[in-house]
């Protein structure tokens, strides 16, 4: 059969989700942020809560997420993602409300909006994509860098003596009681994506149902900032980050 | 029953990071020598006829620029 007969509108199965804008993404080849955004587009296109979900961008690579999937943004101040999310919620409790977070806006600056966001149980998804460094800076060291990973502010890897221990921010969150779910996933391979899909989804049903917040740590990688090829830095993920930050549920209720 | 399936490209989009080249399990997908205004190679089937429809490829694209359509033969 020939490639023509089959390229039909009829035939087609897989394509660009709608709520995703037709803006070009501006991140480097191969960064897992354009397939998170995707994923959360596919699940608000399924769920068909395209109107009804708001969401709240960070500082870092992502923060122009705003301009990629169509639905309504906030764009909160370094970390404060979680206050910020807090009170789009309160105040419009009837609608999805989710962060969009990387590990140094999460994880150092905003350690304390966020603890405290999943111990009070608000009813918010937060999404932690956890590449392990400060992407859009220059690829400095974050708290979740790996003991002994170089980066350009721990040339000979972070020590830790000198830097401390990498902080399992995700495994601190499953301890509190305001959370309801709390998982690690990945975007690396097309079976990943769907259970990360999968996972979404859960979350978003979640807070619909008031049941808590809701944590999707999603290990990802920076390419450019840890000086790898796209597929060069997926691999790397596997060897090196996967063993230290092993994916799958940490906690369901 | 068997799948065939076809993938279209946005050309322009495509960023050439090979993650769907190293997803497809049928090896279909290659990176073109010459580039997009952007300079950055091109995903296309380098192998048409193994082609599946899986999806895979366009699942794990970060840019969504595949397209996938598949019938049954």
């Amino acid at each position: 059969m020939d490639v023509k007969d089959i390229i039909k509108p009829e035939n087609k199965v897989y394509g660009k989700c709608p709520v995703m804008t037709e803006k070009v993404l501006h991140y480097c080849p191969g960064c897992s942020h354009g397939t998170i955004h995707k994923l959360l587009a596919e699940v608000i296109d399924e769920m068909n809560i395209q109107d009804k979900t708001i969401a709240v961008s960070p500082v870092g690579c992502s923060v122009f997420a705003y301009n990629y999937i169509d639905i309504d943004w906030q764009q909160a101040a370094h970390g404060r993602a979680c206050a910020l999310a807090t009170g789009v919620k309160r105040l419009c409790p009837d609608k999805y409300v989710f962060t969009y977070q990387g590990d140094g806006d999460l994880a150092a600056i905003g350690t304390a909006e966020t603890i405290h966001a999943c111990n009070r149980g608000e009813n918010i998804v937060v999404i932690l994509v956890n590449n392990a460094i400060y992407g859009m800076t220059g690829g400095q060291m974050s708290p979740l860098t790996l003991e002994g990973q170089v980066t350009s502010t721990t040339p000979y890897g972070r020590k830790i003596e000198l830097n401390g221990y990498p902080l399992k921010i995700t495994n601190l969150a499953a301890q509190l009681d305001g959370t309801c779910y709390v998982t690690r996933q990945s975007v690396q391979n097309a079976a990943a994506v769907r259970r990360t899909k999968k996972a979404i989804r859960k979350a978003f049903e979640n807070s619909a149902q008031k049941k808590g917040t809701s944590l999707i740590e999603v290990v990802s990688s920076c390419n450019s900032g840890w000086k790898l090829s796209p597929i060069g830095a997926n691999k790397w993920m596997e060897d090196n980050l996967f063993p230290f930050y092993p994916l799958g549920d940490l906690k369901d209720k | 029953m068997a799948m065939k399936g076809a993938i279209v490209v946005d050309r322009e989009r495509c960023k050439g990071c090979g993650v769907c080249m190293v997803n497809c399990p049928v090896q279909v997908i290659g990176l073109t020598k010459e580039v997009n205004a952007k300079g950055y190679p091109i995903c296309y089937m380098a192998n048409p006829e193994e082609c599946t429809g899986c999806t895979n490829c366009a699942t794990v694209c970060p840019d969504s620029v595949i397209t996938v359509y598949r019938v049954k033969v």
